[in-house]
């Protein structure tokens, strides 16, 4: 392994370089709807640790990132360290100077790409948080954030967005323009999803969710209109978070900005309709949280494709990632007794995946999609046993579960010491006599 | 089993690196890199159902 220079970015307009840091400082609602969703669907009894978690997680996610995650994703840097091998250099990390040293003497590119990385980064970190409700401890939560930001959200940001070997795949080996990946839906919400499924799986079920006998048992959100009104600020977050992404990441022209938030708009709006007829059809009325699911199951495949997608194409991507959502949902929690109360694992993950793979179909480039599908399997190779030897380590430093008494009781009140809701009498939960 | 399907995952990706490698036409190459995700996605079935939580049980 050795370092090589790498091409930072390219010139910027004073047009472009104002309309992109506008954008970005929009970005930060679609991590508010996000929050407002995880702690709509988590039970009343945690509704301050949900939120509370969210800030916290995404606190320490930033600072993290600026100490070393920065650093190790290379955005301000010129070298990394690579691999040579068949021939190629691989780039594996980027080698930045630590605590952003020259961030004001950086090219106006490399800054916006800095800040966009710093929302994606909060925003990765905070996606495993709502699948770990009603039993995810508050430290342990920041925990997993801070490994998140350290480790493994730069590792995929430098082969993705750094000029790593996925970003480099079409100099290297002629697949399109490289893996593309212009919002995020590779380093934020396939690693979201893919680390709620490792949370998941180590920290287990919420207690009494899948009895010894019969269906599991039915924990639904304690507010939906948290829930549904998360899904509209995501909708402002994400239309500015996909046409920042567009500037930055894909150099996409001013002119091509306003089909970027239609197509966002309109996957949305299809994965909505979706999910509406699918859940009617299944239960006879269309169901508030699936379609929250199924809204923001529309965001994220735009995050992937609305920059590169026609309108009808968007809309298609949409639609699919709407259908599938609740069935997944459905298949995850009955099938194969996942406990994952925000739909991380559907929403971010699978809904993910899927825009990157309809990037690849709509992408004009030849070899794009076999670039998107590398990237992929680059994800679930590497990322989720990554992710989850990193957080089944932790769990033997921080434990990740709240102990019975505290899941019993709520965590509002066993890590924090007071409810969201003093006025309210708690109830008793049947499932744990 | 759990770590086993997890095992399995990376072996996969391995797939997909030597079909950049190793095929140069792009059809073998498309091919072969579905090829290292379908060995994924078999690790990935095994892995989830090696941590599928009985049923009953109040925790892991």
């Amino acid at each position: 392994m050795n370092t090589a220079s790498t091409n930072p970015a390219a010139a910027m307009s004073e047009a472009v370089f104002a309309l992109t840091l506008a954008l970005l400082l929009l970005a930060p609602l679609a991590i508010a709807g996000i929050a407002l969703i995880n702690a709509g669907l988590g039970r009343s009894r945690s509704a301050a640790q949900a939120l509370l978690g969210n800030l916290a997680l995404g606190a320490i996610a930033v600072i993290v990132f600026a100490l070393v995650g920065a650093s190790f994703a290379g955005t301000l840097g010129t070298s990394e360290a690579t691999i040579h091998a068949a021939g190629k250099t691989w780039g594996v990390l980027g080698l930045g100077p630590f605590l952003m040293h020259g961030l004001g003497s950086a090219a106006p590119q490399a800054q916006l790409a800095l800040l966009f990385e710093f929302m994606a980064v909060a925003m990765a970190a905070m996606i495993p948080w709502g699948s770990g409700a009603d039993r995810w401890r508050l430290s342990a939560g920041c925990a997993s954030a801070a490994v998140l930001a350290g480790v493994v959200f730069p590792l995929a940001a430098h082969w993705i967005w750094g000029g790593g070997w996925l970003a480099q795949m079409g100099a290297n080996f002629g697949l399109g323009a490289g893996f593309l990946d212009a919002g995020g839906a590779a380093t934020v919400h396939v690693l979201g999803g893919l680390a709620a499924l490792a949370l998941i799986w180590i920290a287990g079920p919420r207690r009494g969710k899948f009895p010894r006998e019969g269906l599991s048992t039915a924990m639904p959100g304690h507010n939906a209109v948290y829930v549904l009104f998360g899904c509209l600020f995501a909708l402002v977050g994400w239309l500015a978070w996909n046409t920042a992404g567009a500037v930055i990441w894909l150099h996409a022209p001013l002119a091509a900005l306003p089909g970027t938030a239609i197509n966002t708009l309109l996957s949305a709006a299809a994965a909505l309709l979706a999910t509406f007829a699918v859940t009617r059809f299944r239960f006879g009325k269309p169901d508030a949280s699936l379609c929250a699911n199924g809204w923001l199951a529309g965001l994220v495949t735009s995050t992937a494709c609305a920059a590169l997608a026609t309108p009808a194409e968007a809309i298609f991507a949409g639609a699919v990632a709407g259908f599938f959502t609740p069935l997944l949902v459905e298949v995850l929690e009955l099938a194969i007794s996942v406990d994952d109360p925000s739909g991380a694992i559907a929403v971010h993950g699978a809904s993910g995946l899927w825009g990157l793979v309809a990037a690849g179909f709509f992408a004009p480039q030849a070899g794009q999609l076999t670039a998107q599908l590398v990237g992929i399997a680059a994800l679930l190779g590497i990322v989720l046993p990554l992710v989850y030897l990193l957080f089944a380590v932790l769990n033997r430093v921080v434990a990740f579960r709240v102990d019975p008494d505290g899941e019993r009781i709520g965590m509002d009140l066993h890590e924090l010491g007071g409810g969201a809701y003093p006025e309210f009498v708690i109830h008793r939960d049947e499932s744990y006599r | 089993m759990k770590y086993a399907g997890l095992l399995v995952m990376p072996a996969g990706f391995l797939l997909t690196l030597a079909a950049l490698v190793l095929f140069p036409d792009p059809t073998r190459r498309l091919a072969f890199v579905v090829c290292g995700l379908a060995v994924e996605a078999m690790g990935l079935v095994v892995a989830v159902r090696g941590h599928m939580p009985a049923r009953g049980a109040s925790r892991p």
